[in-house]
């Protein structure tokens, strides 16, 4: 085997990406008795799972016995507007009640009811209270239990080190090629396979509540490497961010200010969400003020507030109350807990949002509204899967958490992310480390490639003149912001694939000053080229859904149509052009089906 | 628009200095933001860590006229105006560039913590716990890893050489959890005495005051450790049974 120059490492299986699921990869894959590395962008334990709030979604049954797998599918499946991959949707369901049980035999403390076990909170969609949770800060704990578990168990991780292409033999995975951050070193993974869980895409968008890491760079190495993507014109827009001031704006608040009571209020006071019921979800959704309100605590008799109806439905109704100018004065809607619940019951349950809006905006949120708006938040869709196996269409890819499409449909509830890391993380470990286990053969890296790929990363530091890639980025943001943004129309869709021609054409005149070492203009511009195309392809997939579902509104078609209710929108790129093709969903069996039908 | 005056250290391990930059300020911005302004404008090359702008995930530590901080949980507004503010690495730990430190040392202290080992589940396979036998350890699990309080520990930010057998604040608070923690049946007390320098800490609570989550450090994890060394290592009475009964 040819060998590159470049310092090299030879593992079983490689995750990329250290949140959630590539954590709980790591753990699966390694106690599986294969040699794992772990590879993130971030320090260990900063990825983006620490800044999940509310909870995580596993039909315990502890507060209302009466949950179970079967009315969470059907919530996942009513919430992602039926295009989810019905197989994701029972798996997910089913494992993660064990899956959450599993974090607290590893230490996580969840909050307690009055008889000793794990707590559950209200969540929009959710018909129970399901979320187990630890005040407003789920995603730390569930974090530091998955890192300090993978530490203990001698999992080699390799920090602050980013991935920039999966290397491939014959079509089949063979590692993946990066470089140090802090010494700007190129750095070689041999490996049989490989588990991608590197987030999503949200950092295309102006207001976001997603890091710096959500480049996208994981779905352009897939997509770059064969796989498929599906659903990728369904974007979240998480319906409450901080509005003020200017440098917050995107922040998320979470929706367990809705779920422990807080309520959304226009200019006038009133709560508009009354207005919005759309007609699938009225049958399951309060009328009054007075039904919502005993709702919370008496729930066989009264049905769910629209306060807590999918995300989807609230973003959406934000938006329009903002556009008729019953806005707060900062652009966006009032968030009212502090009339509904008592300071010492807000800062017991949301300890994080009273400190975040205390410091960052001077608003006390136990005596005064908050001003939210609608945020960038989650990638709906992604890499397709296979339910069972988390396998790509790349032998020995595999991947799972945010990038992978299909558990959520069009639109994800609440929760369900972070139980969606841990159930399939856990199954792209696994049978990962089955797939290294089995392979037969060896596997070349072809070290002029490599070579090639580090010449062309080098390149930008080689230009005299040219363009500084932040304003790129800004561009972009505001490009995809105005838009791509929550309401779609054909021209404006249009309109952006000429803008993103332009910018793809900017990024390659990008120039990079001063050296190697921990250089982030040197990071941002290898990030371009994944920002422009997870963008492109976002534009592209919305211009070809000629419907309104979930995440994906279309101004010109603002209705749902059955005929694209049974399809996914899958995206492929083929000999360099990227291509889109209606593929039909799976089917599903007929006993899923009527536990649909069941109210 | 005001003007803001930006003094930050630009270097790395062989040497370096504070630049001065001036940015327009607005209105909310803190100094995170500053920093990025600066980044996109006039020092493309600027190395800074964060990420979740929102003081949930401990990345952006460094210290501002000072003192240690969350770049990302700073006002502006809390300088005076027009007055310089500078912005310096964490001291405590090697420079790898500009505002960026090689925080290694505290990965590899969390290797050597022994692990959480549960009790049995109950006999309905669940385990029982009550709220209030979780709300200190609860506290404990609200850390963030921003390391300030190992910047600020005096015991390793002035005497390098302590860093070997001492494992600072941050890990205190990791072992309180574990201690603590209603299921958790492992004994890190002899490990705690004579491994991490628990006895080195001598209560000055500088690491409580830059907690940026406000865990009483001191008051809550450290101290009760020192507590469960002293009653198992020297307590006289205890000495006595053992001695007596051979038991260990």
């Amino acid at each position: 085997m040819a060998e590159t120059k470049y310092e090299t490492h030879e593992y079983d299986v490689i995750v990329i990406g250290a949140g959630g699921a590539g954590l709980r990869a790591a753990i699966e894959a390694s106690a599986r008795g294969v040699k794992t590395a772990l590879v993130c962008k971030s320090l260990l334990g900063k990825a983006h799972t620490v800044m999940a709030e509310g909870g995580i979604a596993a039909a315990l049954g502890n507060v209302y016995p009466e949950d179970n797998w079967q009315v969470h599918f059907r919530d996942t499946l009513r919430g992602g507007k039926m295009l989810n991959n019905w197989r994701m949707a029972q798996l997910h369901a089913q494992e993660a009640p064990a899956r959450v049980l599993e974090l607290e035999e590893w230490g996580a403390l969840f909050d307690r009811t009055q008889d000793g076990r794990i707590l559950q909170r209200d969540f929009g969609g959710h018909r129970y209270a399901r979320l187990a949770h630890v005040g407003d800060r789920t995603g730390l704990e569930m974090i530091r239990t998955l890192q300090q578990h993978a530490v203990h168990k001698g999992i080699d991780v390799f920090m602050e080190c980013t991935i920039i292409r999966l290397l491939l033999d014959g079509g089949r995975i063979a590692g993946a090629f990066g470089y140090w951050r802090e010494s700007g070193r190129f750095v070689t993974f041999k490996a049989k396979a490989v588990v991608l869980a590197t987030g999503g895409i949200g950092k295309i968008w102006k207001f976001t509540s997603n890091s710096w890491e959500y480049t996208g760079d994981g779905v352009t190495m897939a997509l770059d490497a064969g796989a498929d993507l599906i659903d990728m014109e369904c974007y979240q827009f998480h319906p409450t961010g901080m509005v003020w001031p200017p440098s917050v704006r995107g922040i998320l608040v979470t929706e367990g200010v809705r779920g422990d009571g807080g309520t959304l209020k226009n200019s006038f006071g009133e709560r508009f969400m009354f207005k919005y019921i759309p007609e699938f979800f009225r049958a399951e959704t309060a009328e009054t003020e007075e039904e919502a309100d005993r709702w919370y605590t008496d729930k066989k008799n009264n049905r769910r507030t629209p306060d807590l109806l999918p995300r989807d439905e609230v973003a959406r109704a934000i938006n329009s109350e903002v556009k008729m100018v019953r806005g707060s004065p900062h652009g966006g809607v009032f968030l009212d807990i502090a009339s509904r619940r008592d300071a010492d019951y807000i800062k017991r349950r949301l300890p994080s949002m009273y400190h975040q809006f205390k410091e960052l905006a001077d608003v006390d949120i136990t005596k005064e509204p908050m001003e939210v708006g609608p945020t960038a938040h989650y990638m709906n869709g992604g890499v397709r899967v296979d339910a069972d196996t988390a396998a790509t269409a790349v032998p020995g890819l595999f991947a799972a958490g945010e990038i992978a499409g299909g558990l959520h449909g069009a639109n994800r509830l609440g929760g369900n992310s972070l139980s969606d890391l841990v159930v399939f993380g856990r199954r792209a470990g696994l049978y990962a480390a089955e797939y290294a286990q089995n392979l037969k053969g060896t596997l070349t890296v072809d070290a002029g490639w490599v070579e090639a790929l580090a010449q062309e990363a080098l390149e930008p530091f080689q230009r005299t003149g040219g363009e500084n890639p932040y304003a790129i980025h800004r561009d972009l943001q505001e490009t995809m912001q105005s838009l791509v943004g929550i309401i779609r129309t054909e021209g404006e869709l249009k309109k952006a694939l000429e803008e993103l021609a332009t910018l793809k054409e900017r990024a390659r005149r990008v120039r990079v000053d001063g050296n190697r070492q921990y250089n982030p203009s040197w990071h941002l511009t290898l990030d371009l080229h994944s920002l422009l195309t997870v963008s492109e392809v976002v534009t592209l997939a919305a211009l070809e859904r000629k419907e309104s579902r979930g995440g994906h509104t279309r101004d010109d078609y603002p209705k749902p149509d059955p005929e694209w209710g049974r399809v996914n929108i899958a995206v492929r790129r083929r000999h360099g052009d990227i291509t889109l093709t209606p593929d039909p969903l799976p089917e599903m069996p007929d006993e899923l089906k009527k536990l649909l039908e069941e109210r | 628009m005001p003007t803001a005056i930006m003094r930050v250290f630009r270097g790395d391990a062989k040497g370096g200095g504070f630049q001065e930059y001036r940015v327009p300020a607005e209105e909310g911005m803190v100094v995170l933001d500053v920093i990025h302004e600066i980044q996109a404008t006039q020092a493309p090359d600027l190395a800074v860590r964060w990420n979740c702008k929102a003081g949930k995930c401990g990345s952006c530590s460094a210290e501002v006229n000072g003192k240690p901080r969350l770049m990302c949980m700073t006002r502006m507004n809390i300088f005076p105006e027009g007055e310089p503010i500078t912005v310096a690495p964490m001291r405590t730990f090697p420079l790898i560039r500009d505002l960026v430190t090689d925080v290694s040392f505290n990965f590899e202290m969390a290797k050597r913590v022994p692990a959480f080992r549960p009790r049995p589940r109950d006999p309905d396979g669940t385990y029982r716990m009550q709220q209030e036998d979780i709300d200190r350890p609860q506290e404990f699990h609200k850390c963030i890893e921003c390391f300030l309080c190992q910047n600020v520990c005096h015991v390793i930010r002035d005497h390098e050489d302590n860093k070997r057998h001492f494992a600072g604040p941050r890990l205190f608070v990791r072992y309180a959890a574990l201690e603590m923690h209603p299921l958790d049946t492992n004994d890190r007390r002899e490990l705690l005495k004579e491994k991490m320098g628990l006895g080195f800490c001598n209560i000055t609570k500088c690491c409580t005051e830059v907690c940026p989550e406000h865990i009483k450090i001191t008051d809550n994890a450290i101290i009760p450790l020192k507590e469960r060394v002293v009653d198992e290592y020297y307590d006289p009475v205890l000495w006595l049974v053992r001695k007596l009964t051979g038991r260990k």
